[in-house]
């Protein structure tokens, strides 16, 4: 028999708690109190997606009660999948997903192992290095539009410092090919913390016996960190890229603040354009079809990593 | 019984929408963007409160989040607003919708009449479908987008004969939009006061409406047409006409060569601060912001003038402006047209005026004294002769959007050709129109 929620809640309620309500099965008890929970999962999670996907096939406006949403196919996704702006779209969030990946893993991952050695000071730098994350990325938008800005901003002096480059002369947010880049690190300086403290939980859980073993052994500190640290860290890394990938897939409020999704649309990630198809243009059943598109690829990759976490996990 | 119940339901429906009464008082809630002007309607409406007993509310809503806030509110039927002074835009949708009230039996009964009021605001703010005597609201907010410029660099000698030099011109107000790209070329990067000024702002903004009016401010004067033949939907040869295109080469090329570097997503708040901050010669704004501009005590009183959109192949100027709404979903519909039938008051709508905000009221319009009150009367006047506004249809916000986007790239981010932007404006303008039923 499977062990089911409710059977092992039948079996952790107590026999006086059942005997009390008569007529009453222990599991119809269970039943009880686990339904309010199964239907507001129902409710808010699979109703809505049930609905979205019947949406999906429609010309629904949500903005138009007043006209009749007729059923047309699969139309909705033939114009998605075809339109080259979208696909565009997907690129930039692409490029977004990759690079702030690729380096908040790297520099987070370099941090947690800097801090995690013993030295004066560390928790006074644990603290500043994570404040970014703690702040909300409407201030930070807001923040970074100020730093990039080509005749006040801070960046461009930094870099006109290093560079011997007229601060003026380019344009973070309003260049085609430094857009793109702009949103990457200002999603990296904000949330590199994030890796770092998910790295360095792991770093510490990693138990000292088994560097003292491998002293022993005479391991190189490379050989240690390639063949102790990096391994039983890894499960951490994947989980914390995990994260960051869910969240940065769903990008929204910063890059809207830093550039609108412009210039043009060179960072309108796919997120910014959903939002404006669904609320700005009010095309609901095309929406819902989009809705449904990016639910699916990121519930497929997703998976796909899951799986691969578990098998590192195992070994 | 029945029969008595229906007619007497019928009797009060007709009451509440023809005759407003003054029974009770209520708490009214105005819905507006928040600029300066709506700071003048709080300090007009209270004459409002004092004579009829009831108290105003309002909501102001920054611009950028205007049309979203305000139209998610009326698609969800909610009752926040009793009156709303919604963009000119929205009128189709909040007629066709059920969003407005229609106001013909109210006029009639009160003895509002739309021939008192511009013309250009009636067709633009009030009527639905456009030109057909059936109104929605009752223009309360003239406005086009004109220019300003710092009066005191151009009546500089110096500067008067730099200019000569370099363009064997006199510099002056621009009396065609090439003329002022030159000035402005002629100002960017210029040292005055040991400080580097550029040419003018104007709109790029991507997120709402920003670039699509600034560049409609040259593709007007250039001849742009939005249709072949109104109420057709013909767009091809009108979109991308040759004069069209011309016209956005023109705005890329004003853009590329004579703004501040990093106005790359500006509306008119960067406008705004381009100016007062001493960054550039002229600026592009609408005329609302005009009264608070020329008050301001750095660039504005002998500092600065003003400009009407100058004419290229035509005179044209993109119409900004609203008119006032009743709210279908309010409760208080009776007070909200109270509220509206004492601002079409001539009295009310001078003072309106002599407040900071531009009635469309003939009586204040054509007072011989109207051009003489303010530096920019008279161009406001010019200016609203020649006014031309955007798709007012329902489907206004994904026309809107598609505009934005295909000017942007082409502008801004430099993709493509103008014909390109042009020709795609007009495939995403034809989906739009065949999903509405309208081709």
């Amino acid at each position: 028999m499977t062990d089911t929620i409710a059977n092992r809640a039948a079996k952790a309620t107590p026999p006086r708690v059942a005997r009390k309500i008569k007529g009453l099965s222990d599991r119809a008890i269970a039943w009880i109190f686990v339904a309010p929970t199964i239907f507001l999962l129902l409710a808010i999670n699979i109703f809505p997606l049930i609905w979205t996907i019947q949406l999906s096939f429609t010309n629904y406006r949500a903005n138009r009660l007043n006209r009749e949403p007729e059923f047309i196919g699969l139309r909705n996704y033939e114009r998605i999948l075809t339109d080259s702006d979208i696909w565009l779209n997907m690129q930039a969030t692409a490029h977004f997903l990759f690079w702030t990946i690729a380096l908040q893993t790297l520099i987070g991952f370099t941090l947690a192992w800097l801090i995690n050695k013993k030295f004066k000071g560390n928790d006074l730098w644990t603290t500043i290095i994570v404040l970014p994350m703690m702040l909300s990325p409407a201030v930070v938008g807001n923040f970074w539009k100020f730093l990039y800005q080509p005749q006040i901003g801070l960046f461009n002096y930094i870099v006109a410092f290093f560079t011997g480059k007229d601060p003026s002369s380019f344009e973070m947010l309003g260049s085609v090919q430094l857009a793109p880049w702009s949103i990457v690190i200002v999603d990296t300086w904000m949330w590199t913390p994030f890796v770092m403290l998910i790295c360095l939980a792991g770093l510490r859980s990693i138990p000292d016996y088994i560097y003292e073993a491998a002293e022993v052994d005479r391991a190189s500190k490379i050989r240690q960190f390639f063949t102790i640290t990096i391994p039983m860290v890894l499960p951490f890394l994947m989980l914390a890229v995990l994260f960051r990938g869910i969240e940065n897939f769903k990008m929204f409020d910063l890059v809207v603040q830093l550039t609108g999704g412009g210039p043009g649309s060179t960072t309108e990630l796919t997120s910014i354009n959903l939002k404006r198809e669904a609320f700005e243009k009010w095309r609901t059943g095309y929406a819902s079809a989009y809705a449904i598109i990016l639910f699916v690829t990121v519930f497929g990759l997703a998976s796909i990593y899951v799986k691969a976490l578990n098998k590192v996990k195992e070994r | 019984m029945k029969k008595m119940t229906s007619a007497a339901i019928g009797a009060a429906l007709m009451t509440s929408v023809s005759v407003p009464t003054m029974a009770m008082a209520e708490d009214l809630t105005l819905c507006w963007a928040a600029w300066d002007p709506a700071n003048a309607l709080v300090e007009l409406s209270k004459e409002f409160e004092e004579q009829s007993g009831h108290t105003m509310n309002f909501e102001f809503i920054p611009w950028p989040n205007f049309a979203d806030r305000m139209l998610n509110e009326l698609n969800s039927g909610g009752k926040l607003c009793d009156l709303l002074i919604g963009d000119s835009q929205w009128i189709g949708g909040g007629a066709e919708n059920g969003h407005y009230v229609k106001l013909n039996d109210f006029f009639d009964a009160e003895g509002i009449s739309m021939d008192d009021f511009a013309p250009a605001t009636v067709y633009a703010y009030s009527t639905w479908p456009k030109g057909t005597p059936n109104y929605y609201a009752l223009p309360a907010m003239g406005d086009a987008n004109g220019w300003f410029y710092r009066k005191d660099w151009f009546a500089d000698a110096d500067i008067q004969a730099a200019y000569k030099e370099a363009t064997g011109e006199d510099l002056r107000e621009p009396q065609s939009q090439r003329e002022m790209l030159q000035i402005a070329q002629f100002f960017q990067g210029r040292e005055i006061d040991g400080k580097t000024v550029y040419g003018a702002s104007i709109f790029t903004e991507r997120g709402s409406e920003g670039i699509t009016m600034g560049v409609t401010s040259a593709l007007y004067p250039w001849g742009f047409k939005y249709e072949n033949t109104p109420g057709s939907y013909d767009m091809e040869g009108a979109v991308n006409s040759p004069e069209a295109v011309e016209a956005l080469e023109f705005y890329k090329e004003f853009y590329e060569t004579a703004t501040p570097p990093g106005y790359t997503n500006s509306y008119m708040g960067e406008s705004l601060d381009a100016f007062k901050s001493g960054q550039v010669a002229m600026a592009m704004n609408w005329f609302a912001f005009f009264p608070g501009l020329y008050a301001d005590p750095a660039t504005g009183g002998d500092k600065i003038d003003f400009f009407v959109n100058p004419p290229q192949n035509q005179a044209g100027s993109t119409l900004g402006g609203q008119g006032i709404s009743v709210v279908a979903y309010s409760d208080k519909q009776d007070a909200a047209l109270e509220y509206i039938k004492w601002f079409a008051d001539p009295e009310v709508q001078a003072k309106w005026w002599e407040l900071g905000g531009y009635s469309a009221h003939n009586a204040v319009l054509n007072d011989p004294g109207f051009k003489d009150s303010a530096p920019f009367a008279g161009d406001f006047l010019e200016a609203m002769n020649d006014v031309q506004d955007f798709w007012q249809e329902p489907a206004y916000a994904e026309l809107l959007l598609a505009m934005q986007k295909r000017i942007h790239d082409y502008v801004v981010a430099d993709q493509g050709t103008a014909q390109e932007a042009l020709d795609k404006l007009i495939e995403d303008w034809t989906e739009t129109f065949e999903d509405e039923g309208k081709l």
